[in-house]
């Protein structure tokens, strides 16, 4: 069978001063439907870089990428940018929610650009997915009216907002505090009982916990892959 | 792509920052108020003069006697002595499809006399539809009728400023004898006042007679030569046409050889609207580049402030690249934005220019015509600015690196 994410001896090569410099070099592994799987190792370990181009945020300089059995190695910025769209989901280290608007609004802005639903079916799941990350009274406020939890817990809902198959998080705890850490994560592991692929890059052990597979880079290679029971 | 969503968010982006996009449209504002305002101005100057044009007459055209020439010294226009009443009689009788109305003018200099009081002006000898041909009314009384032309009847009409020379305010002038010279001539009407022309030379100050009672008893000629007549078309479309019949009926009747060149000359008030149309025509050149260089630079104004928008907002449109938002959506919404800015400037410009133009209007007597249309055209042009000045800073947008972008600090 064919696995939601596969990739095939995946190079980025970035040529900047006189030593060309391997990001990835030679990335080989696949990811199935409803997979829980955290992206560890070091910085400059080109996780990354691994994230950038699995999310289709970059292109890798050679080999192969196929997201739900379609080749997006090699596609144009605006066919990225459609296939981010329908899907994938974004959450990251620092929000990204626009400033002014309010969080239903932050939440309905993936269909916007994709034209789905109808304004009032555009809302009700909006407001679902407010509700759905425990966040329903608060569809009014604006990003500055929130605390980072809950800013995240906004940009999470957005993420889910197209149904899209794979959420991708970067560092989705690294602004937060403790207890809003294990918040965010408890909320990751439902969706992902509720199966929903997450691939998430973390450098935090604790965090990396929750993930039932661990793939560890170092160097732009993949050095470890790890399956294993996730802690509750 | 989502046009409401895009415009709202442009609208959203303008209002975060009011004070910036109110100068950012000050450019645009005063340009297209300053167009908009001298336009009027202009446009009122212009309709002004065409009115005074054609208070000369109806579907006027002149004819002249050349400048005639004795020995080596020449005289003024219509000094010449090559036409007669009867060539006006002619025009009126051979070309009656194309001309409406013919007046021979017989100008004699004269001293009014009545009682003790004098005054001297020159008196016209025309024809009794002369009203009709100059579009000049009696206020009082009546104009001369065909009898009375015909029999040389010593009757007259007199300008409003000979009334007030020879008469008390209030008096009564109609059915008054005054005297010509040593001709007694009966008032029968007061013409309308009609100001001064646009030479400044006053035209209520004068008498018209009919030409042939002129032309018998004050002007003394054997000729009866005439200075000039006015014929009316019935249409402004023949005036060709009308030039080119009047000119071959007078060449037959002076017995010109073909190698001889005409002995009078015509002229027609479109000649003058014509003239009038090239000043006008200057005045819009003008005009549009001084609205050009002012909306370049409201443009360049536009530019420079999207450009820093972008770089602002720089996390904003890589968020929006990676939630799904194409190169192109991000080109239209940096460029809708400097749109709406314009737009909304070029807005505010034109009930800014009407209401300069009505103000500077009113203070200084001026008369001022405001063009829908133009107000249409600036704004319409105002938007087009915002449209090729956001281009540029749209265009970078679309071409960022969704990475560089959410990475940006």
């Amino acid at each position: 069978m064919s696995h939601l994410i596969e990739l095939r001896d995946l190079y980025k090569i970035y040529a900047q001063g006189e030593e060309p410099v391997h990001a990835l070099d030679g990335v080989s592994v696949s990811v199935d439907d409803g997979e829980f799987v955290a992206i560890m190792g070091a910085s400059g370990s080109g996780k990354s870089t691994m994230l950038n181009i699995l999310g289709c945020l970059d292109t890798p300089t050679s080999g192969s990428y196929l997201l739900d059995g379609i080749e997006v190695a090699r596609r144009s910025r605006r066919e990225l940018a459609q296939i981010r769209n329908r899907k994938l989901g974004f959450v990251f280290q620092n929000f990204n929610l626009l400033p002014r608007i309010s969080a239903v609004e932050q939440v309905e802005l993936p269909d916007l650009y994709m034209g789905r639903l109808s304004r009032s079916a555009r809302r009700r799941r909006a407001l679902e997915l407010l509700d759905r990350v425990g966040l329903g009274g608060r569809a009014t406020h604006k990003p500055s009216e929130l605390s980072g939890g809950q800013q995240q817990r906004v940009a999470i809902a957005r993420a889910l907002m197209n149904e899209p198959p794979v959420l991708f998080a970067d560092e989705p705890t690294g602004n937060l505090d403790t207890k809003a850490s294990v918040e965010i994560m408890k909320l990751f592991t439902e969706l992902s009982a509720e199966g929903i692929t997450i691939v998430m890059v973390t450098h935090e052990d604790d965090i990396a916990a929750y993930a039932k597979r661990h793939l560890v880079m170092k160097d732009g290679k993949l050095v470890r892959d790890d399956r294993r029971e996730a802690a509750q | 792509m989502n046009f409401g969503m895009v415009f709202k968010v442009a609208i959203l982006a303008i209002m975060r920052n009011k004070t910036r996009s109110l100068l950012t449209c000050i450019g645009i504002i005063v340009g297209i108020a300053a167009v908009i305002s001298v336009l009027a101005i202009g446009k009122g100057a212009s309709t002004m003069m065409v009115k005074e044009i054609s208070s000369m007459g109806n579907n006027l055209m002149m004819v002249f006697p050349d400048r005639n020439r004795k020995g080596a010294v020449r005289s003024g226009m219509g000094a010449g002595e090559t036409m007669t009443a009867g060539d006006a009689e002619a025009v009126k009788r051979e070309l009656g499809h194309l001309v409406s109305g013919v007046s021979p003018a017989v100008n004699v200099s004269c001293q009014l006399i009545r009682d003790n009081r004098n005054w001297n002006c020159r008196v016209s000898g025309v024809s009794y539809d002369m009203p009709e041909i100059r579009n000049w009314n009696v206020a009082e009384g009546r104009f001369f009728e065909e009898s009375e032309q015909r029999a040389c009847a010593r009757v007259c009409v007199i300008g409003t400023t000979v009334k007030a020379n020879l008469f008390d305010e209030g008096e009564e002038a109609v059915g008054a004898t005054i005297r010509m010279g040593a001709m007694p001539f009966k008032v029968v009407g007061v013409l309308a006042a009609k100001g001064a022309n646009s030479w400044g030379q006053d035209q209520d100050d004068t008498v018209m007679a009919p030409y042939t009672t002129v032309g018998r008893v004050l002007q003394r000629s054997k000729f009866r030569s005439i200075n000039m007549m006015n014929i009316s078309l019935w249409s402004l479309d023949d005036n060709e046409e009308a030039k080119r019949e009047v000119t071959a009926l007078l060449r037959q009747r002076h017995n010109l050889a073909d190698y001889q060149d005409d002995d009078f000359e015509t002229r027609d008030t479109t000649e003058i609207m014509n003239t009038m149309g090239s000043v006008t025509g200057l005045m819009t050149v003008l005009l549009t580049a001084v609205a050009a260089i002012s909306l370049l630079v409201g443009g360049i104004g536009i530019m420079n402030i999207m450009l820093v928008s972008v770089t602002e907002r720089i996390k904003e449109i890589g968020l929006r690249m990676a939630i799904g938002a194409t190169p192109a959506c991000i080109l239209w919404q940096f460029i809708l934005e400097a749109v709406v800015l314009s737009t909304v400037g070029g807005a505010i410009g034109v009930a800014l220019g009407v209401g300069a133009a009505k103000v500077i209007g009113e203070v200084n007597h001026w008369p001022i015509v405001i063009e829908f249309s133009s107000a249409v055209y600036s704004f319409l042009f105002s938007s087009f600015v915002g449209m090729f000045f956001g281009f540029y800073p749209a265009y970078r947008a679309s071409k960022l690196n969704p990475i560089d972008c959410l990475r940006y600090e």
